[in-house]
């Protein structure tokens, strides 16, 4: 029997007023107050980077950490394709009701109604934020902002700075982090990686880090934690993160009691360039930008697959998107696109090495509006297709196929962004409130500004004001115990001296996900999996080798503590996945699906968030369930039709 | 394909380091310069030897993580990031140095890892806009024309690798700098704290020890960001104005 009932915390009052009532209701810590509390932020991305700057600004003492050596380097800097706001600049018919429907609609009806609709309300205030530091985003001629479509919506509400959108967000927020270090009001660490949550008295009261120079293991004290580590794409080994994105930082607060939700809702993004050979270390992006101006085929007859595109004529080509999403075609939502994908290439109709692929074909695009358009647009994401397959897109199509993007699954957060471990707060991709059972194009860079600038600081008051003066002194018993853990976790890992390398174990679990926890999901092949991680988490600490020593930089280490963190935590994917007898965005189970192949969601038996709950190693997760409820929304079959 | 690697190898703050001879065997050539070091760090593993520590993460050239210097270059031959240069770009049966950035203001802390914070600090001494989060006017009140906006982003597309610094016989940190001082200048938004902003940063980056520009523009031909150097000779207009208008507001 479940321990916990879960309470969202939802304000009262209607959907639009929700927000409002909130903040006129919510505790404020005073000005004067602030400077007595200290917060650890872990985490420099959009999320984490834009809370610590604001927290600063405040007034109060902040401690941010990041495993990169500068903080500009997180992981959002790579997002290239745009951020969403309902601006309505186009006047193309768009508003805070039709964005927050389109969040609603994309992530299948399995996000939390009213996160998502104060997402939608406050993204408004990011671009205005965004353009007051600097960020230099696209223009029209008249100097007014530009729009852009991303798939999943019907009007143009994306913003975006050439190809590089995520970089200019960050740098952004990289320059109110810089100024807040600079007024002294945030420490920086750099290089450290955060290892363990510490909980007193059954709250979160800090976290312990490897400084990743020095190898010390340190321990820091605050009032509350915020984690902002970003997503567990790299379960998967191959996927479009970063080589450093990791579980770490969230799995171990999950095994400190705080509860993980819908683990299995992963993001499989259409539009990556494919994989190439054993040694791949990661996969690329293509932004989903690409599919506003190109149209995805493959040839209708299997036979054609291995002919020149210029032999295939128009009649002989299967633009299968446009031919099955009429009125979203090639902007389909990403979790359509991508089994769509699939798909033709499991009946034999793929392009390429392998015949893992479909084409993005320019040549319309290009003959509509001129090369040069299409360079200004797309120029850079051109640049780098050629600088990596050695093909020029602009005279022959670009080669897709769907790869890992992004974790809609998270920590479980109510509606203050606080998990059910009271003073531990989770933000961006790390939680898991607002995206559902799949992410629309846009909308994490979104989450992860409206999180960090304006829910937060507005949410953190009720738990921070009554608990003034709790900080606790890093000598006290639940300080020591964390390092002694996580010092003898990291010795362990040391003295193995196994045979097997980090990275061997890493593909074999990316590669055990890929196949039964991927694009398509069955009852046996999880439970198969499930048994598997069994055997691989033992393999691992018995037969990892991990060279060299404790005390000093060292990426092996750092590598294979991430690696043991991501096989326990696939195993609690794989968990999700088989409870969940249904298919909903990116969760497709081959068992639950229509006649013609459509995801078959059951709202009378899964209408709810699955979050779980640790039970000690090896042991069997306890699933706890918090019922959705919707107010705003109708529940309805999703149609792209 | 195969190679001759001459690596790097410099304990953590002990020692002055020196070359490694790596035999690098069938390497595919679509592999990034990056997997080809992870295959040479896997076979040194499985022989007991230590792997060689280098600085990476997005691998897709934006996060400026890597820093190697390849045959002499900071980032390698051609444009772009060691992390985005693909093994095809060499001949089978090259010789290849791979060496950290080497700058005095960047301490090696091993073997290719170097330590970069006094680009941070530069950063903090004043680029940025001091703006208060929740207060901003709409986004399209102040119109930005965008040959402003397109100029702007040129020199925010910056990744602070800190190659330009590696490539400069004098180890000076200009274009980084300039482009932040010309991309946060050129915007309306940017202008009522210019003045301060160019004194404090370049003040910053002498401190931290980065050398002076004599116009050689080697940090140009290997910014991976196509950074133009016209940004440091706006850098110097900048900074002689607001030294002189500092001059005058003095004595006022
Ligand atoms: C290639 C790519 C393109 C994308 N394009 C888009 C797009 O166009 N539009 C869009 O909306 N979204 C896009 N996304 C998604 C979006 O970029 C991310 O979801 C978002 O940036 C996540 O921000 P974050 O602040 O939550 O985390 P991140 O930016 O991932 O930051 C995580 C931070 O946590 C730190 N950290 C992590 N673990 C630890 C630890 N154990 N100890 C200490 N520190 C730790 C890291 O150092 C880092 O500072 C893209 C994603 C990818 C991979
Ligand atoms: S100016 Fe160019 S070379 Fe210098 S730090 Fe920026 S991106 Fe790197
Ligand atoms: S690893 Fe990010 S730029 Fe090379």
């Amino acid at each position: 029997m479940s321990t916990i009932t879960l309470d969202p915390k939802i304000p009262s009052g209607p959907l639009a007023d929700k927000w409002a009532n909130f903040k006129a209701a919510s505790k404020l810590v005073s000005p004067g107050n602030k400077r007595r509390y200290e917060l650890i932020v872990v985490g420099t991305g959009l999320s984490g980077g834009s809370a610590a700057a604001v927290f600063g600004e405040q007034g109060y003492n902040v401690k941010c950490f990041c495993y990169q050596d500068s903080p500009r380097r997180a992981h959002s800097i790579a997002a290239q394709g745009g951020i969403n706001a309902a601006k309505n600049y186009q006047n193309d018919g768009d508003s805070v009701d039709r964005l927050f429907m389109d969040t609603i609609k994309g992530g299948d009806f399995r996000s939390r109604e009213s996160n998502v609709y104060r997402l939608a309300q406050v993204s408004t205030h990011i671009i205005d934020q965004c353009v007051a530091q600097g960020v230099p985003f696209a223009r029209e001629y008249g100097g007014m902002l530009a729009n852009r479509s991303f798939g999943g919506a019907q009007v143009s509400r994306t913003f975006y700075a050439r190809g590089q959108t995520g970089q200019q967000l960050l740098l952004g927020v990289y320059s109110e982090l810089s100024h807040q270090i600079s007024a002294g009001t945030v420490k920086m660490n750099p290089r450290h990686e955060m290892l363990d949550l510490v909980i007193v008295d059954g709250q979160a009261k800090g976290i312990i880090t490897r400084n990743m120079v020095t190898g010390e293991i340190e321990a820091h004290a605050a009032d509350a934690v915020i984690l902002a580590s970003g997503g567990y794409g790299n379960a998967f080994f191959l996927s479009t993160n970063a080589m450093g994105c990791n579980v770490t930082a969230t799995y171990r607060a999950y095994r400190r009691g705080a509860l993980f939700a819908n683990p299995c809702f992963t993001q499989i993004h259409p539009t990556c360039i494919p994989v190439s050979g054993e040694y791949q270390s990661k996969l690329t992006l293509m932004s989903e930008s690409l599919r506003n101006d190109g149209r995805i085929w493959v040839p209708k007859r299997k036979e054609d697959c291995g002919k020149k595109v210029a032999d295939i004529p128009e009649d002989d080509r299967d633009y299968f998107l446009e031919r099955k999403y009429p009125s979203y075609g090639n902007l389909a939502p990403r979790d359509i696109s991508s089994r769509s994908a699939k798909e033709v290439c499991d009946e034999g109709r793929g392009v390429g090495p392998g015949g893992l692929g479909v084409y993005m074909d320019f040549a319309d695009a290009i003959k509509r509006l001129g090369e040069s358009t299409i360079r200004e647009r797309y120029g850079n994401l051109f640049e780098m297709y050629k600088n990596i397959t050695g093909e020029n897109a602009y005279e022959t199509p670009m080669r897709i196929y769907p790869a890992v993007h992004y974790t809609m699954g998270g920590l479980w957060v109510d509606y203050e962004l606080q998990s059910n471990v009271p003073g531990l707060f989770v933000i961006g991709e790390a939680n898991f409130s607002d995206h559902g059972a799949n992410r629309l194009g846009a909308s994490a860079l979104m989450q992860g500004l409206a999180d960090g600038y304006f829910v937060l600081p507005y949410t953190i008051g009720n738990y921070l004001a009554p608990v003034r003066g709790t900080c606790p002194d890093v000598n006290r018993p639940e300080f020591k115990q964390a390092v002694e853990e996580v010092k003898e976790r990291v010795n362990r890992l040391l003295s193995i001296k196994g045979t097997r390398t980090v990275d061997s174990f890493h593909k074999e679990i990316g590669k055990l996900l890929w196949d039964e926890c991927g694009m398509a999901r069955s009852k046996e092949g999880l439970e198969m999996a499930i048994k598997k991680f069994d055997q691989i988490r033992e393999e691992f600490w018995s037969n990892v080798c991990v060279l060299g020593d404790g005390d000093e930089l060292n990426a092996s280490l750092e590598k294979a503590g991430r690696v043991a963190d991501f096989i326990e935590f696939g195993q609690l994917m794989c968990e999700d996945a088989l409870d969940r007898n249904e298919s909903c965005g990116g969760h497709f189970r081959v068992e639950y699906q229509t006649l013609e192949g459509e995801a078959l969601r059951n709202d009378d038996d899964y209408f709810y968030v699955s979050a779980w709950k640790y039970t000690g190693e090896g042991n069997k997760p306890e699933l706890i369930k918090e019922p959705l409820q919707y107010e705003g929304v109708k529940l309805a079959t999703r149609s792209y039709k | 394909m195969n190679f001759h690697l001459k690596i790097w190898r410099q304990a953590e703050g002990k020692g002055r380091g020196g070359f490694q001879d790596v035999d690098a065997r069938d390497i595919p050539s679509e592999a990034s310069f990056l997997e080809m070091l992870d295959i040479v760090n896997d076979r040194l593993s499985e022989g007991g030897d230590e792997p060689v520590a280098f600085d990476h993460d997005c691998r897709e050239g934006i996060c400026g993580s890597c820093s190697l210097t390849i045959n002499g270059v900071p980032q390698g031959p051609g444009r772009g990031t060691a992390c985005q240069l693909y093994m095809r770009k060499f001949s089978d049966g090259d010789t290849i140095y791979i060496e950290p950035f080497r700058v005095g203001a960047f301490p090696v802390i091993k073997d290719l890892v170097i330590n970069r914070s006094a680009f941070d600090r530069v950063i903090a001494a004043g680029g940025y806009i001091s703006e208060r989060c929740g207060n901003a006017q709409d986004a399209n009140d102040t119109p930005i024309p965008k040959t402003v906006a397109d100029y702007a982003m040129d020199a925010a597309a910056c990744i602070g690798c800190g190659a330009c610094a590696a490539a400069c016989p004098n180890g000076s940190a200009m274009l980084f700098v300039s482009a932040k001082i010309g991309h946060l200048g050129l915007l309306p938004q940017g202008k009522p704290e210019a003045n301060r902003r160019v004194r404090r940063m370049v003040a910053k980056m002498d401190a931290e020890g980065f050398g002076n520009c004599s116009n050689y523009y080697e940090c140009e031909a290997v910014c991976p960001a196509g950074v133009p150097a016209a940004f440091i000779a706006k850098m110097n207009r900048d900074y002689a104005l607001a030294s002189v208008r500092n001059a005058v507001e003095a004595t006022a």
